[in-house]
Parts: structure tokens; sequence; C-alpha cells
């Protein structure tokens, strides 16, 4: 007989003397890790159960409860760590493949944090946001790249291709209502607009309630085509047709039959109770051509008034994809870095393809400065921004914008515990439980959300001034504004920047 | 023997920042003026400059020559000479060819061989290349200074001369006997550059075919700048922003057919706020346009500029006059000078004289 027992990774440690067993962490705990002993009146836990999410620590109203990682261990060995034993344990016992959520955890190098910013000293000004204009607003969107034509009047031809118009250089990227609840995609949904940017349905179609927000939405067409119809194309500000996700290149999605409940079936217009499968590729894309059909398929359908975004997972050849992707119509590329989020992905896949998307972005950008088209096509940025430092270097590498995602849903209370496959999300956002969904409240998650764009924005107007740029267009790029340290020849070479003190 | 120091600006991407001093000035009767009044003019603002570079471009200068493109050029070395010489004569019809004149002077030392050509495509090559003469001359400037070491072609226009040195830009104007040159308008720069070495090319005016840059200021959009222009075939060598400026006009005027006006207004773009808030709706339209359209070229950070072109010159201060610029006018002449006692120095009395907006050109063109 083989026991496949593990121990649990963590433990709920409670402060017996401070708690008033008032039963608040079994209520909240949709991981049923808290339990009620009434014959000892006494709280106790199912370690098991825990997934560290810490909504009993957060909301605990005497501050009794603590999440420790538990001092289980196998013998040390740097090879078979234990966390890689233990998931070839239970294997082993299921026969099954690992599933993950968000992204990957493990420790990659993450070049942001070896990526300094420049400022002014001497030779040219700082300038001070508080008291001289500081523009963060970004046109993203192609520029035909031809010589502008005039009029008989001798006055230029003023028309451009389809652009959004971001107040400052972030967007909410694409989470499906399905793999998020209702609650969150409002909280979305509502800052965006607040905000002057854009959130992005994903691929489970539009809620009826979220219409209105329509000019502040990116509406996306991915491979199972869920809830796309003439209606979902015209509401949107911009198409974005998914091609890939950074956290699990090469696959498609599936939110399982339990998920589609009343509303997301009718959203995503398929039968309650059917899982939604989304295929690996497209059934109608088999190679670059096909793209360019689907696009131009998309821009005929909304006569040409809106741009079209392809979204792409940062994968090894990624100049050469993104290359041919500005050429085949496509107003704007979002790449996804492999460090970007997911609600649910084979964890092999999600911890070992793909490529970073710092590297990604500064190749595709010197790519397509190679090929003379640039300035054709809009770049945007995702897969881990953290924070607005990472928006500055991402800019000064190359993009135009970034998409954030991870970030917005910390800033709704998510704790990043990982287990949003599971389904029972504490914290109202991976969920489709209405007792767990009411607990985000919409009206105060936009308020965070804006609350975190604003601060952003502040930052990245005092880095900029710091740098003496006064416009975003002139940070895009300027990868002189950037130095690496504790970087090797070929890193810097890849990302354009020379080392410190150089 | 080697006159460049070790490391130049634009080796290994050396980029090396430079506080300035610039002054010109154009008689709108088209009348011809010594050059030797803009020498009197910058050495004003001797405090201003640090040595390490100045320089002088002159309009009308080859009235004799006008139809031919002028090429001034550097040699480190006879070898560069003779290899430059050969790519000349296959592909141009050298009509004249001589040494700059210079005089001796004690503060200019280290000078290279300093040539100068009147030349014409061959037709033949211009065919075979499909190029306009204009083109086939912007791709020589590129390749001479690429490909041929030791040579660097720094003026290239018709009916226009650059001449620039390592010194202060009064001695480099005796130097050059400016006094034996006249000109319908002349511009000037003093450098101060914050590294030591500082050579003959990065000094200013930069130049491309008829247009020249002076430039005092530092651009932080440098990089942003750079690599949208070498989208297009200009290779940025030595990393400097009068260089990179000089091509952004050549390409927005010579490339995509814009106006100074409009070309200034891609530069030193309105802000948002501006562009909103503007009645006239083709204004509001044609700014976005070109706001959009060449987002890359914008220019931020602290910059005085005068270029000059065939016929004319433009003044342009970055968006917020991080940088001194005045304008003084009198009688047919229009002067630009980073300092008032520049234009006082040579014209004492003046009609008219104001500190022109951030991000309003002035342009002053010869009426013919």
């Amino acid at each position: 007989m083989i026991h496949d027992y593990i121990y649990p990774e963590f433990e709920v440690a409670r402060d017996y003397d401070k708690c008033v067993v008032c039963r608040a962490c079994e209520r909240q705990c949709a991981n049923e890790a808290h339990v009620y002993k009434e014959k000892y009146d006494k709280m106790t836990c199912i370690n098991e159960n825990c997934v560290n999410c810490h909504r009993c620590v957060t909301i605990c109203p005497t501050h009794a409860l603590k999440i420790v990682r538990s001092g289980d261990t196998y013998k040390r060995n740097a090879n078979w760590q234990n966390w890689i034993i233990n998931e070839l344990v239970r294997q082993a016992g299921s026969g099954a493949a690992l599933l993950s959520s968000m992204g990957t955890p493990e420790p990659y190098p993450v070049y942001w944090d070896k990526l300094l910013i420049n400022a002014s000293q001497v030779t040219n000004p700082s300038i001070d946001p508080l008291r001289e204009p500081m523009e963060v607003r970004m046109r993203l969107g192609a520029t035909p790249g031809t010589k502008p034509q005039r009029g008989a009047d001798g006055r230029l031809k003023t028309q451009l291709p389809p652009s959004l118009n971001l107040s400052v250089p972030i967007m909410f990227s694409a989470m499906s209502y399905g793999s998020i609840s209702y609650n969150a995609h409002s909280s979305l949904a509502q800052a965006a607009q607040q905000l002057g940017i854009y959130y992005n349905t994903g691929e489970g179609g539009l809620h009826r309630d979220f219409e209105q927000y329509g000019g502040n939405t990116i509406v996306q067409v991915a491979s199972g085509r869920f809830g796309v119809h003439q209606g979902y194309l015209d509401m949107g500000a911009a198409i974005e047709i998914k091609m890939g996700q950074g956290a699990k290149p090469g696959i498609g999605g599936h939110l399982p039959g339990k998920k589609i409940v009343e509303d997301i079936s009718r959203t995503r217009m398929i039968p309650e109770g059917t899982d939604a499968i989304s295929p690996a590729p497209h059934h109608d894309i088999y190679s670059i051509e096909d793209l360019r059909q689907l696009v131009y398929s998309l821009k005929e359908a909304t006569r040409y008034t809106k741009p079209v975004i392809v979204k792409i997972a940062a994968v090894h050849n990624i100049a050469a994809i993104a290359s041919g992707i500005a050429r085949s119509g496509a107003d704007i590329i979002a790449i996804d870095g492999f460090r970007g989020g997911t609600g649910a992905a084979p964890t092999r896949i999600r911890n070992s393809v793909g490529i970073p998307i710092e590297l990604a972005l500064a190749a595709v950008d010197s790519r397509l400065r190679e090929e003379g088209i640039r300035h054709r096509v809009g770049l945007v940025a995702g897969g881990s921004i953290r924070n607005s430092a990472d928006v500055v270097k991402a800019i000064a590498l190359g993009a135009d914008a970034v998409y954030i995602a991870t970030g917005a849903l910390l800033a709704l209370g998510c704790h990043l515990c990982r287990s949003c496959h599971s389904g029972k999300c504490n914290w109202g956002i991976a969920t489709q439980r209405p007792d767990l969904v009411k607990r985000l409240n919409p009206e105060i998650g936009a308020q965070r959300l804006v609350n975190l764009v604003t601060a952003w924005e502040r930052e990245i107007k005092e880095m900029m001034g710091g740098m003496g740029i006064n416009a975003i267009e002139a940070l895009r790029g300027n990868r002189a504004m950037l130095r690496g340290v504790g970087l090797n020849e070929t890193e810097l070479n890849i990302l354009g920047v020379k080392h410190a003190g150089a | 023997m080697n006159h460049r120091p070790p490391r130049l600006e634009g080796q290994d991407g050396l980029r090396i920042p430079a506080g300035c001093a610039i002054s010109a000035f154009i008689n709108k009767d088209g009348t011809r003026t010594s050059g030797d009044v803009i020498r009197k003019s910058i050495a004003v603002m001797h405090e201003r400059s640090n040595g390490l570079g100045g320089g002088f471009a002159g309009y009308g200068i080859y009235p004799e020559y006008k139809d031919y493109f002028a090429f001034h050029v550097f040699y480190m070395s006879t070898k560069a000479k003779d290899e430059c010489e050969d790519y000349l004569e296959r592909n141009y019809d050298i009509i004249n060819l001589s040494k700059i004149p210079t005089r001796k002077h004690k503060n200019i030392t280290d000078a290279p061989l300093i040539w100068r050509y009147f030349v014409l495509p061959l037709p033949t090559k211009l065919d075979a290349c499909q190029k306009t003469a204009d083109e086939f001359v912007a791709h020589a400037v590129m390749y001479i200074n690429t490909n041929i070491d030791g040579a660097y072609l720094f003026s290239s226009g018709k009916d226009m001369g650059v001449f620039k040195a390592v010194g202060f830009p009064e001695d480099v104007g005796e130097f050059y006997q400016l006094e034996n040159y006249a000109g319908y308008a002349w511009t000037a720069h003093g450098r101060y550059p914050t590294n030591t070495p500082g050579w003959w090319g990065g000094a200013h005016p930069f130049a491309m075919l008829d247009y020249s840059v002076v430039h005092n200021g530092e651009i932080s959009s440098y990089d942003a700048n750079r690599r949208f222009i070498e989208m297009f075939g200009y290779d940025c060598t030595l990393q400097t922003d009068t260089e990179v400026i000089t091509y952004i006009f050549d390409y927005l005027c010579r490339h995509e057919g814009l106006t100074l006006r409009e070309a200034a207004s891609v530069v030193a773009a309105p802000f948002w706020e501006v562009i909103g808030k503007t009645y006239d709706y083709r204004k509001r339209e044609e700014w976005e346009f070109l706001r959009r359209a060449y987002s890359s070229l914008l220019i931020t950070g602290p910059f005085s500029i005068i270029l000059g072109y065939s016929g004319g010159l433009m003044a342009l201060n970055d968006r917020l006059k991080l940088r001194s610029m005045v304008v003084g006018e009198r009688g047919d002449t229009v002067y630009i000078a980073s300092e008032e006692c520049a234009i006082r120095a040579i014209s004492p009395q003046l009609d008219k004289l104001w500190s022109p907006d951030g991000g309003e050109p002035v342009i002053v063109t010869i009426n013919n």
C-alpha cells in the first residue's frame, strides 16, 4: 500500500487568547478550512483545505489568525525539491495533468528589476509635473506610413486609421466573464470609463448590463468565438483577436460546465452547464494569411471604424511573428509575456512555455524598426506589469501602452493564492458563486482601480519629469533612458540598452 | 597621423551633452553680407562656449556655382581623401575642387585636410538608381560618413556651405577667412560640450543638403527620435541632437512634403489640451494629424534651434521654452540669437525685438 498523504503547504495559526469564537472565519472560508467544535466551543482548522488566500486573516476582528508555511519537508535536495516531489506524487495518484492559476511563481529572471531609469542633472533641466504640463495621453493605433496627401486647397488630408485614445497608457487586459465574476467585470468597466482607458471583455462575451461602457471596452474574438455577434463587435471601441495567452501559449481554454450558469450561458451564447472549450488554434487561422482574412472580416463588419488588436503570447520566434502580424492589417499588436496570469492553465505549460515580456517586447520593437514598420502598428505589452516603474520601462523599451490584469485583481482584493481554477474565490473575483460574488462591491472595486491607476499616473509623471520628458511619445522606445544592472552582453543586446555606468 | 581622440562622439554609442550659443541673421532683400559680421555677433557670447566647437553656415555664398552641390569634406588622412575622391569621381561630375582656404591660427590646431568639391550626380548613375539628385546626394552623405574611414562630409547643399572646427567660434571664423564670403543668411554656433576632446565633425552647424541646424539644448527625446528616423535610411553616427534634428527636418520636409510650419508643429507639437481647445476645427484636425502621424518626432527637453535652408531661416524653441532665444528686426534684416547682446553687437539699433513663445516657429524668407 502506497500512502499519498502530503502534509499541507500552509498551517492556520490561531491565537486562542485573541479568538472570540465569532465564527466569522468559518463563514467566510469557502474552502472550509475553519471548523467550529461545538463540544469545546472552540474554532479549529483543517489545514489541508487552506489555500492561503488571506481572507480570514484580513477579516478576523481580533487579528487572531495568520497563515504560516508549514515546516514539513523531505530530505534536503536541490534537485528534487519538495514541490517537485509533491506534484509527482499527486500525478502518480491521479493520472491527471496538473492545473494552476495566475502567473508562474517560478524564480525566472524579472528583467524589469534589472533595468534602471535615467534622470536629468545639470545639462538639462528636470520638469516639475506640478508646475508644467506633463502629457501621458497616448493615441494607440496604426499610422499609414505613407506620404501625407493634400487636398486641392493645399491643406493636409487629415484622415488616420481609427485609434484608441488613452488618458494614461495603461489598460485592463482580457479577463472573461466566467473566469471572473460579474462584480469584477463591473468594477473594471466602471473604472475604465472613469479613467478614460479601456478594459477587455476577454473571450466570454459582453454582458448586457455592461453595454453602456462600450466606449471603454475592447471586445475580444477568441478561438471559441463565444458571445461574438454583430452587436458585440459594434459595441466595443476596439476588437481584439486573441491568438494566444502568455500563461499558456499554444493551448486553448476550458471553462467547466458548472461555471456556465444562466447569465454566463446567455452572454457566451452556449447552453447552460456545457463546458466552454476554446480550441488551441482558431479553426479558421492556420497561417498568417488566414489571420489577415479575419482581421479584414472584422474591419469590414465594423466598416473600418475600429482598430483591430492581435494578441499573441510571447514565444521564441516572437519578432518574426509580430512582423507578420504588422503586415496583416492589424492596427495594434498586444504581446503577453509568460509571467502573465490565467484563470486556469496546465501547470507544466504555465511554468515552462514562453519567454519574458521584457525580452519579447524589446525584440519585437527592434525588429519592426529594422523593417521600417514600427510606426504602422501600435504595441502593447502585458504579462506582469507590477508597478508604475514597470510601465515606464516597458514604454522606454518600445511599448505604446501596457496591459495590466493581475495588478488590477490585486487592487480588487486578490491575494494571489493561485486557486482561481477551484472557483471558490473568497474575494468574489474568480468565482460564480452568488454568495462569494456579492463580497466584491463593484463601486468600491472601481474606486480602488481608479486609485491604483491614478497613483501610477502620478508616479509616471514624476519619473518622466525627472528625465526631462514632458510627453509620453518621447519616452516610447527611448532606450537611452534605461540602463541594465547585472545583465550579460546577450541580454543587453536583446534589450538594446547599455549597462549601468556605460 | 591620427587627429581623432580615442573615443569619438557616436563611437560605441557615445553621446555627449552640450550647452551652447547660437546666432543668425538673414537679409530679406537678398543682399549679401560678409561672414565677418556673424563672427562678431557670436564672439560676444564667448562665455557660452568652451572652445570645443564652433561653426558657421552661409547661404548664397557660392553664386558662381549655385547650381552645383558644394561638398565640404574633412579628411584625417590622404588615404581617406583618395578613397573618397575615387568614390566621388565614379558617381559625380566634379566641376571644381580645391582646398578650403584657411589661415594659420594659434587657437586652431590639429586641423584635418579640408576640401571642397562642386559636383553634380552623373546622369547615368541617377537613371540607374531611380533617385532624385537630392536623394542621391543624401545617400552619398550617409555612405561616405559611414563607410569611408577618416572622411567626413559635413556640408552638401547648393549655394551654401558649412565651416566648422574645434575652437571658439570667433577663432573658427578667422581660421576659415569668413570675411571673404558673402551670404544673404548666416548662422553661427559656439559649443559647450561636457566632454574634453571634441572633434571637428561634432561641431555645429550640422547639415544635410541645404538644411543646416545650429542648436542649443539637450533633448530628452533623443533616442526615441533617433530610433524612429533611422527607420528611413538615416544613420545617426554622431549621436548628437543636432544631427538627429537635421535629419528630422530633412525627413519631414523633403521626404514627407510638409511645410516648415507643419514640421515645427511636429517637433514642438501643441499640447493636447491646446489642441482640444482650438476653435478652428481645421487647425485642430491638422495638429492632431501631425501629432499622431509623427508622434515619435516630437522633441522634448530644452532646445532652441535655427534651421537654415535655401532662401530662409527658421527659429524654434521647445514647447516650454527652456532655452533663451530672442529675435530682432532692423529694416530688411532679421536677427536671431541666444542673447540680445549678440544682436546688438552687430545692429545696435533695432526696430523690433521679441522673445518668441515656446513651440512658436519664426520663419523668415527672402523676397524674390
